[in-house]
């Protein structure tokens, strides 16, 4: 599916894709593949990009990191980068023992279309089976491969919840809830579109994510801060009080390293180092970032007289998983308005949220919810007349509602058993002495807490 | 009949008084030494603390001045502070806020009796920019002072 290329380059990539499928039949082991003069450096290559794109997905938990520290206080950075640490820990691993058959069943439906048990990936493959799944028979790249890619994208859904609870969530808490939505909640609205579900079948398209990643973190995120609460002396007698973050050095880091994360996001789902469609790819993954990156600037700047950083990074953000569900299928200059109409929104959301009192200190629900949503209608608008705008609708707000009312029930029984949120006290103190017994910064205060 | 003892008692104790006063103010000057209110031993002088609220860009200029009239050392911290100077609004996010407590720079600076009165103007002069905010200059008296490593005291400590 090609349909920005022109007639004479999709039919040499045909007859290239022709060579090496006339070749194709004639292997039946191993050392038979990796004699085909065409077939197999194709592979070899289109292998290679998915490692390093999944090596890239990797950074932005880095990326995540650092945005998230430098947004919040200086008191509770130990605790965000904790968590952080957390989630990329877990989440491949719980992917590895459900996540991955959960969300990529292939005919193992328990319920055909929706949902698939999981278990734990391969764990080794010998003979026939290693020509199943390590050659050009089960992809353009290895089954190990496509865990490893597939698993990065895993831990980024749970990642987005962490930076919106920021500051006041129990540590433990937030491990049992971020857990068991990454391994349970995550492969389910998955498998609707990546698993060949419901979704798919409807002809619902996200080329890398905007809903089955982003919506569902942001969503998830805002189930988890409606029950959690504001951070306080956040909305005193009416009045919004501002809480800085502690380092804007740091929370621009993260926001470049997440902008090369992208690449691989958006580069790697292309799922083939198909020359064509990968750098079209990087082309609309940047032009949109970094519209959205101007527009959030000048929007803020406008809008709340002063060019705000923050907002800027937001924006870039924005403009970035705005274009992550059609991202082969926007044209580049289309593309820049859908990353602009992102950064537009997500200055917007973020004012209207703190306005309605929904506290969110990193801006997560704003960026990857709100934007996520308008990415995947936007694939209705701009991706041509193989896409519906009615089945993006449906396939966004579904998954986005199944991740908000899961999330909900997960932290709401959390909250009721063991508690989600911190004492006055500690919230005060910082999470850091509280939680961890340990200053962020013990020698030296590059920020004063008010 | 009871006013006839009072007069006389109350006389005497009025002469007395202003025999005791008149020799109290008159002694020092009889006995040949200053005209003080304090009186001190004669090995000890007295000291000056100076602690100066500086706008923090004045700190360099300051330092070279202090150090130009010989005084040698200083102490030096971070503080935020107002006085008449307003702050000003900033905005985050979307949400405004006040700023009152600006930035200041707070040197303290012990110097000799004879050194405060050129120190404190030395640093009035370097600090001056004639605009709201420039700061203000307190001076203490300083009871003892002891160099830590030599246990020198007094003067010497300085």
């Amino acid at each position: 599916m090609q349909p920005l290329l022109g007639a004479e380059e999709a039919a040499v990539a045909a007859e290239i894709t022709a060579d090496a499928e006339a070749e194709a039949p004639a292997f039946t082991t191993m050392e038979e593949f990796q004699a085909m003069p065409l077939a197999y450096p194709k592979f070899m290559v289109d292998n290679l990009w998915i490692l390093m794109a999944a090596a890239l997905v990797f950074l932005m938990h880095l990326g995540f990191a650092t945005i998230e520290s430098g947004l919040t206080r200086q008191k509770n950075t130990v605790n965000i980068l904790f968590k952080n640490v957390f989630i990329i820990s877990m989440g491949v691993l719980t992917y590895s023992v459900w996540g991955f058959n959960a969300m990529y069943p292939g005919d193992a439906w328990s319920i055909p279309g929706i949902f698939a048990m999981g278990s734990p990936i391969a764990n080794g493959f010998e003979g026939a089976a290693a020509l199943d799944s390590l050659t050009s028979n089960y992809a353009d790249y290895t089954y190990w491969s496509d865990f490893i890619f597939q698993a990065m994208f895993a831990a980024t859904a749970a990642t987005i919840v962490s930076g919106a609870v920021a500051e006041r969530i129990k540590l433990g808490s937030f491990m049992i809830g971020a857990t068991i939505l990454v391994a349970v909640a995550y492969p389910i609205t998955g498998s609707w579109k990546w698993g060949a579900g419901w979704l798919d079948s409807m002809g619902f398209y996200d080329f890398a994510g905007s809903t089955l990643v982003h919506a569902f973190g942001g969503f998830a995120a805002l189930a988890a801060v409606l029950l959690l609460g504001a951070r306080r002396g956040k909305y005193v007698n009416g009045q919004i009080k501002p809480v800085l973050g502690h380092s804007m050095p740091l929370a621009t880091i993260g926001a470049l390293l997440l902008f090369l994360g992208w690449f691989g996001f958006n580069g790697g789902s292309v799922l083939s180092a198909d020359p064509a469609l990968v750098s079209l790819v990087f082309v609309t993954t940047a032009m949109a970032g970094c519209a959205g990156g101007l527009a959030a600037m000048f929007f803020s700047w406008i809008w709340l007289k002063k060019p705000d950083l923050s907002m800027a990074l937001n924006g870039l953000l924005a403009g970035l998983v705005g274009i992550t569900a059609g991202a082969d299928v926007i044209s580049p200059f289309a593309s820049v308005l859908v990353g602009a109409i992102a950064g537009v929104l997500v200055v917007a959301s973020v004012v209207i949220l703190d306005k309605i009192k929904i506290d969110d200190p990193v801006g997560a629900i704003s960026v990857h919810g709100t934007c996520g949503i308008w990415g995947t209608l936007a694939v209705g608008i701009f991706g041509g007349s193989d896409f519906s705008f009615t089945t993006q609708l449906i396939g966004t707000l579904s998954i986005s509602a199944f991740a908000f009312i899961f999330s909900l029930i997960v932290f709401g029984l959390i909250k009721a058993t063991v508690g989600l949120r911190v004492s006055e006290q500690e919230e005060e103190q910082g999470l850091d002495v509280g939680e961890h017994g340990v200053a962020s910064y013990p020698n030296f205060q590059p920020a004063v807490d008010y | 009949m009871s006013l006839f003892f009072k007069i006389p008692f109350r006389l005497i104790m009025n002469i007395l008084r202003s025999y005791i006063f008149f020799f109290h103010r008159l002694a020092p000057w009889l006995l040949g030494t200053k005209t003080n209110t304090i009186s001190v031993k004669d090995k000890q002088q007295t000291m000056k603390k100076i602690e100066a609220i500086i706008k923090p860009f004045k700190l360099e200029e300051v330092k070279e001045s202090l150090s130009e009239i010989g005084v040698a050392g200083m102490t030096v911290s971070e503080v935020k502070g107002f006085g008449r100077q307003k702050g000003h609004t900033e905005i985050y996010r979307g949400s405004e806020y006040t700023v009152d407590f600006l930035p200041k720079i707070l040197i303290q600076v012990v110097v000799s009796d004879e050194t405060a009165k050129a120190a404190s103007a030395a640093i009035v002069k370097a600090a001056k920019t004639g605009k709201i905010g420039d700061g203000k200059v307190f001076i203490y008296p300083i009871e003892e002072a002891v160099r830590i490593r030599t246990e020198e005291n007094g003067e010497e400590a300085l």
